[in-house]
């Protein structure tokens, strides 16, 4: 058992919070276009339709990026990596995209994901929405968006636990 | 995040020679990733890189034109390197210039090949001669696995389901690699199939199998859900195992009459290519029942799942534990 360091509520206040933020930058004239990383970042971005909507930004569209294929450590993980596939089916090109990560850590996966999104199309802006960023990069990826910053020991995991997935809502420090 | 604790990976063949040796969750497996490449092809850029850098080899010892350019554009979409080799083979001593031949070419850096041949068992031992993945492409009347588990998605996509469905599979079986591949996978997903020609080219022995032997096309078409017509291949007959090609037109050619008496949700399938106006008469082969394009587009998906799912399990088998 590590340490809480959200619970439901907090959480809840937590993405509220980022989503505001998110709102309050986001430009009139763009199709504001919100995709999560799967799968936690996938639900996280779900979730923040109705808040941005409260905030008087509606999306145009919402997608899910499965990043496994691009991937620079699939020969480590190996067969464990499972192919989730991409929901993404409108013209990013153009948009102001809003890319939604649980948790961020290297900057891996959303170097990962920033390919496949240039596979996809050509956003206008891709910004970084990100629920926990615990530090520790080993690329220069920095979030635009933080619900909370986190200092960690490398070893240390954080576990980011949604409802819709791990059945409660809670961040953990282990 | 990468979760940690699961102990079996789904997967964990390095080489795919046939659908006998894989259980019903592996081949369940392979057909769910594939669901997630075939989205792949619908995108502008028809192309990622899990498969960047690495080297696949086509090795055909027979002809093909479907397969190989379905094996080609699922390596090149996976962002592999794709090599050709092809040759005629003289059937004396296939099994030793068959080993000395991958050798050579693995030799070069090779990180899967795919290999059809006409003699049965040809990929197991060219899997056991090299140590890169084989997948087989179809071998003599053994078996074509990926034809298999492309008949496998067309079917479970349009029925939502393989579980209970009654699948004949109709025409030269006995030649076919195709109906005993479709067979292995057909039974493990707990269909109920039933072979349907000539004796001379659907004999009984077929019964030992697993499958329900009917020399009467019209007898079963009532019940099937699905009704996979075969090529009749005259390039592997080399007696006369029916009396004429119009005999077996008017016994088990697919038309419009039979397809009046087949259920009206039928799915009807053909490997390809097809004769046209013998196992297959065209106006069914282009009408709503049939799903023969969409098997071809499908295979994509199947091999692009099958080439990443074997790569990545040899990485894995090389890789350092964790």
């Amino acid at each position: 058992m590590g340490k809480l360091l959200l619970d439901h509520d907090r959480l809840a206040a937590t993405l509220a919070e980022m989503t505001r933020n998110i709102a309050a930058s986001a430009p009139s004239d763009a199709d504001v276009v919100v995709v999560g990383i799967r799968r936690r970042g996938e639900v996280l971005a779900q979730r923040m339709l109705p808040l941005l909507k409260r905030n008087g930004v509606t999306p145009a569209h919402c997608g899910a990026l499965d990043i496994t294929l691009y991937r620079d450590d699939l020969t480590t993980i190996g067969p464990k990596a499972i192919v989730r596939g991409t929901e993404i089916d409108f013209d990013i090109t153009g948009a102001w995209l809003v890319l939604v990560d649980d948790v961020l850590y290297t900057g891996r996966s959303v170097r990962a994901a920033l390919n496949a999104l240039t596979d996809l199309g050509r956003p206008r802006a891709i910004k970084l929405a990100v629920l926990v960023d615990r530090g520790w990069r080993e690329l220069p990826i920095q979030p635009d968006f933080v619900g909370l910053t986190v200092r960690t020991a490398a070893d240390n995991i954080v576990k980011v636990k949604l409802a819709e997935v791990d059945g409660a809502d809670e961040v953990e420090l282990a | 995040m990468s979760s940690p604790g699961e102990d079996r990976p789904p997967w964990t063949h390095k080489h795919l020679l046939s659908l006998e040796h894989l259980t019903r969750e592996e081949i369940v497996y392979v057909l769910d990733t594939a669901e997630s490449f075939k989205e792949v092809s619908t995108r502008s850029v028809k192309k990622v890189p899990a498969l960047r850098g690495r080297v696949v080899v086509n090795m055909f010892f027979e002809e093909s034109t479907r397969t190989r350019m379905s094996f080609t554009l699922a390596a090149q979409r996976l962002g592999a390197d794709v090599l050709d080799f092809s040759a005629k083979v003289s059937s004396a001593a296939k099994g030793e210039s068959l080993r000395d031949t991958a050798r050579n070419i693995e030799a070069m850096g090779v990180d899967i090949m795919i290999l059809r041949h006409p003699a049965a068992g040809a990929p197991y031992d060219l899997a056991r001669a090299v140590n890169c993945c084989v997948v087989n492409a179809g071998d003599g009347q053994h078996a074509h696995p990926t034809q298999g588990l492309l008949d496998l998605f067309t079917i479970r996509e349009r029925k939502g389901r393989i579980e209970g469905l009654n699948v004949a599979l109709v025409g030269d079986i006995a030649h076919s690699r195709v109906a005993r591949s479709n067979l292995d996978g057909l039974l493990k997903l707990g269909a109920r199939v039933t072979f349907v020609g000539p004796p001379t080219l659907a004999p009984k022995v077929f019964e030992k199998l697993g499958a329900h032997v009917s020399h009467d096309l019209d007898a079963v078409l009532p019940e099937a859900d699905v009704v996979n017509m075969l090529r009749i291949q005259r390039e592997r007959i080399t007696s006369n195992v029916f009396p004429s090609t119009r005999e077996y037109v008017r016994l088990f050619g697919m038309n419009r009459q039979r397809l009046a008496r087949c259920k009206p949700d039928v799915l009807i399938m053909h490997p390809g290519p097809v004769n046209r106006g013998i196992e297959l008469a065209a106006d069914v082969a282009d009408g709503p029942s049939s799903s023969i394009l969409r098997q071809v587009t499908n295979g994509l998906a199947v091999r692009m799942a099958v080439l990443f799912l074997c790569q990545q399990a040899a990485a894995q088998a090389h890789a350092p534990s964790v």
